[in-house]
């Protein structure tokens, strides 16, 4: 469970950078690029809290 | 006058309680820890100001690029060599530190003046948060020039968000500090991301347009009117001295003392270099961006982050300003609560995000960052002075260090002279020859230990301002 969070939320941080390479290489439009980057933001904070904080957790046991 | 020095000590006593030993050997902590910290602290809400604020200043791209080197470099230098080795040596906060050399009184006024400056920096991250919450209802953006509250709207979203961020602070202070902790990541991309996009709009669509480009569209070396023109020394400057309270005013003894070795103040490179080099320039082009397509755009925070990422820019901004303010908040609480000894801490952060929200209502306080970051550090800096020489440089001259300590004093009559001394001379060179004030830091340094060293000796070898160090064996067996 927690590798398929943490596989989910490393997608969510490519989401919200490597789209605007592609903009930056005119692949891609701006509005697609802001669009992915929403769906990067909600992907990573719905699932990286979790495995953050269990390895925090972890650590400290 | 006993009594109300023995509640003094009782109220400091009983704030820093469980931190008045050296931290343990157990309680050590790792390098990654450090540059996590690091990372996270100094990506931050004020860092979509600061960028732009070089762009408006007519900085040229070759002296922003070479002197956020130089400033970041010098910056770490003063975490790892000045500051973190006498926190591992110590393992004592930087309240209790100062207690030993400046006596209670002066712990207590360090934590006041220590508390109003954060409610100032809180209330420029407030300030930073409001100008995304604004968008959707055309809130007009206050100028660059502004300093006054621009509109009903603004006072409105200004007083909304500071009271949300006051009532977080109080209700869930751990809670929201782990949000920013998952936050950090995520926002330093959205920085980058945002920078990149926006480059089309400037006219590079690939990495050889951007050096042309940098030195023609956006770091032109032009200044927008209204603003003084800022040269390579500013920058250098201003990058090595803006967190100038925390290496070379030593409060960061605070976290270093968890520190296993020293040499963990080099972690400080990952915020300077992620947060005060790679965000700062992506938020300079975002700003020329906005100013490219329409001279009059607004360049506050949340406009120009709306242009970089839409939605994601905004929210970033509301994020990284609260994230930010936050902590901030909890400590200005913890610092006025010195001063309120019966009041609970709910109330007192209540007061200092009243505070917060007041002081984040006037736009001076974000288009004049550069100076409330500057005169924060020259504040604070003859602590870190005092601290440095009483550790390092006492013992070899044949002066006793902690010496407010040694004589039971209550109040360092040379800590005092050295402290109001130095600042009077660096307002003296402000006011004279019109200097910025974070080139004053440099000189106050090596003012303020002038001052300290003649004072204390006067002090400790002739008595000049109490008992002398050599009556010290005779007071002690008395």
């Amino acid at each position: 469970m927690r590798t398929l969070l943490m596989v989910l939320s490393y997608i969510g941080l490519a989401l919200t950078i490597l789209p605007s390479f592609f903009v930056f290489k005119q692949v891609i439009s701006w509005d697609l690029h802001a669009q992915l980057m929403l769906a990067g933001m909600f992907l990573w904070f719905l699932t990286a809290p979790f495995w953050m904080q269990k390895k925090k957790d972890d650590t400290a046991s | 006058m006993s009594k109300e020095k023995g509640g003094l000590i009782k109220r400091l006593d009983g704030l820093y309680e469980f931190d008045r030993e050296p931290v343990s050997k157990n309680k050590l902590q790792g390098a990654s820890n450090f540059i996590a910290m690091f990372s996270g602290e100094h990506i931050a809400g004020t860092e979509f100001v600061l960028g732009p604020l070089f762009v408006v200043h007519g900085v040229t791209a070759p002296d922003l690029f070479i002197g956020l080197i130089i400033g970041n470099i010098l910056a770490v230098l003063s975490w790892a060599l000045y500051c973190a080795p006498i926190a591992v040596r110590t393992r004592l906060t930087v309240y209790w530190q100062i207690r030993k050399i400046c006596g209670p009184y002066l712990t207590f006024i360090y934590g006041i003046l220590y508390a109003l400056i954060l409610c100032l920096l809180a209330g420029a991250m407030v300030t930073v948060s409001a100008t995304a919450v604004g968008l959707p209802f055309n809130m007009p953006m206050p100028k660059l020039t502004d300093t006054m509250p621009t509109s009903v709207t603004w006072v409105v979203v200004v007083f909304v968000v500071g009271t949300v961020v006051s009532l977080l602070a109080i209700l869930g202070f751990e809670k929201l500090a782990k949000f920013a902790k998952v936050s950090a990541p995520w926002m330093f991309l959205v920085f980058v991301a945002s920078a990149f996009a926006v480059l089309p709009k400037l006219g590079v669509t690939s990495l050889s347009d951007f050096w042309s480009v940098a030195n023609e569209k956006i770091w032109t070396g032009n200044v927008v009117a209204g603003q003084s023109k800022f040269t390579i020394w500013h920058v250098i400057f201003f990058s090595w001295l803006c967190n100038l309270h925390q290496h070379i005013g030593m409060s960061d003894m605070t976290l270093f003392r968890y520190a296993k070795k020293w040499t963990y103040g080099f972690a400080s490179a990952f915020g300077m270099f992620l947060g005060h080099y790679v965000a700062w320039v992506s938020s300079g082009i975002l700003c020329a961006a906005a100013l490219a397509i329409n001279p009059n755009n607004s360049i506050a925070p949340g406009p120009i982050a709306l242009l970089g990422a839409g939605v994601v820019g905004a929210v970033t901004v509301v994020v990284a300003g609260w994230t930010t303010a936050n902590p901030t908040l909890y400590r200005a609480g913890l610092a006025f609560q010195v001063a309120t000894p019966d009041w609970k801490r709910w109330k007192v952060t209540l007061v200092a995000g009243t505070a917060t929200t007041i002081i984040a209502m006037f736009p001076a306080v974000v288009n004049r960052l550069t100076e409330v970051v500057a005169l924060y550090g020259l504040i604070f800096m003859p602590v870190g002075a005092f601290i440095f020489i009483d550790f390092w440089v006492f013992p070899k001259i044949g002066l006793k260090s902690n010496y407010a300590e040694l004589m039971n004093k209550m109040f360092s009559i040379p800590s005092a002279l050295a402290w109001g001394g130095s600042l009077a001379v660096c307002l003296y060179l402000y006011f004279k020859y019109s200097l910025e004030i974070y080139f004053l830091a440099l000189p106050g340094w090596f003012i303020t230990v002038i001052f300290y060293i003649t004072f204390s000796a006067l002090e400790q070898k002739y008595g000049l301002f109490g008992v002398k160090s050599t009556n010290l064996n005779k007071t002690v067996e008395a």
